[in-house]
């Protein structure tokens, strides 16, 4: 039936066999991509006219604020479908991707403030975007937290599900913070329906870094699930097994 | 699709309907507080109060800017394309600040009607570009034309 790959992909086990074969790809993707990236944007892309060499932070600044809103969507889309179909491996998905998505968040809150003290003058203001921003690392914060928080492993991704999914109504406010009230922050640079303000000689190893941080973020994540899936199914034949094999 | 799983499913999609209409409504009844500064209009309009610690955004009007012989008082004005703001400044100006640029100042509206600042930040535009593509364009400038800033 239509439905059966679908909840052959819920099995941990198959996950955990299918993904092996992906992880040095990934792992080699993304680790060329960001050479080749931050190669090209420190050292060959112009300074900017305004800004002069400061701006280079941008090629680590927005890829990581990009992962950080992408992987919230991600993870909350996880736990909706660990929720309607209770599909274990769903919500070990969800789980994994809390951390990460802190850490980018983190990344991007940190080397904003990095870049905001030499153009705009300060490290830190309470605008609609950054803290709208500060908003998101503490819903990854408290998704963390609330996984933790439950001896019943059940309730725990239940309960980390319904607040990712309550949270999902910040990343369309992140997003479009800079257009709809006066922030510090400037509108988005990179427009999906009509042309980037961003020169092409700098826009192409920005994207390059966005594509990278995507490779990194999806060897990353699986590489956490794939750990979360040992530890949840360590009682079971097929993990003793693989861990018999590896002694 | 199994119909406890649709169930399901609608639960999920009311839930986030819900709390993004909850969010949303708040967000919308504190429209007011969500703009980081007010804009030279606002001011113009009576609807800033005075001798009290607020924001002002604005693009800095060319030719605008006067520095004082003998301090650092620097004058400015700033507009939004409909309405100016003077503003009066003491401390140093952030080096991104510049005419033709926007920039956020915080500090008291006078009764005179100017703005003694004891902030000013430079909010610097969406447009990265390098130095020779910039110059050949004409009018460097980017927030005179009265476009949100």
């Amino acid at each position: 039936m239509a439905w059966q790959w679908f909840h052959r992909l819920g099995s941990p086990r198959w996950f955990y066999e299918k993904t092996s074969a992906w992880l040095p790809w990934l792992a080699a993707a993304s680790a060329l991509l960001l050479a080749v990236g931050m190669a090209w944007g420190l050292g060959f892309a112009p300074q900017d006219a305004k800004q002069g060499n400061s701006y280079r932070i941008i090629f680590i600044h927005v890829p990581a604020a990009f992962l950080a809103l992408a992987g919230y969507y991600l993870m909350a889309i996880s736990g909706a479908i660990g929720l309607i179909w209770k599909m274990k491996l769903s919500f070990v998905v969800m789980r994994a991707a809390a951390p990460i998505g802190a850490a980018l968040t983190f990344v991007s809150l940190f080397t904003g403030a990095v870049w905001g003290k030499p153009t705009w003058g300060t490290y830190w203001v309470w605008d609609a975007r950054i803290t709208s921003m500060l908003i998101l690392f503490f819903l990854y914060v408290g998704v963390i937290a609330l996984s933790g928080a439950f001896a019943r492993e059940q309730l725990a991704d239940k309960a980390c599900a319904l607040l990712a999914l309550v949270g999902t109504v910040n990343i369309p406010i992140i997003y479009k913070s800079v257009d709809w009230w006066f922030t510090l922050h400037q509108p988005a640079t990179i427009k999906l329906t009509e042309s980037s303000s961003i020169d092409p000689s700098m826009f192409y190893p920005l994207l390059t870094m966005i594509i990278g941080f995507y490779c990194f973020y999806a060897w990353v994540l699986i590489l956490h699930t794939r750990t979360l899936v040992l530890k949840r199914e360590s009682r079971t034949q097929w993990v003793q097994q693989l861990l018999g094999e590896g002694r | 699709m199994h119909p406890a799983r649709k169930q399901r499913l609608i639960l999920v999609l009311v839930l986030v309907a819900l709390s993004s209409a909850a969010v949303g409504f708040v967000t919308y009844a504190m429209r007011n507080n969500m703009d980081y500064f007010y804009a030279p209009t606002a001011f113009a309009a009576g609807e800033v109060p005075f001798e009290k610690r607020i924001r002002a955004g604005g693009c800095v009007v060319p030719g605008s800017v006067r520095r004082s012989e003998e301090s650092l008082d620097v004058h400015f004005a700033i507009t939004d394309g409909e309405a100016d703001l003077q503003v009066v400044f003491d401390k140093i100006l952030p080096d991104l600040f510049a005419e033709g640029e926007a920039a956020v100042v915080t500090g008291q509206l006078m009764r005179d009607g100017t703005m003694r600042a004891d902030q000013v930040l430079a909010k610097h535009d969406e447009n990265y570009t390098p130095p020779e593509v910039a110059e050949s364009m004409a009018g460097n400038a980017t927030c005179g034309d009265g476009a949100k800033i």
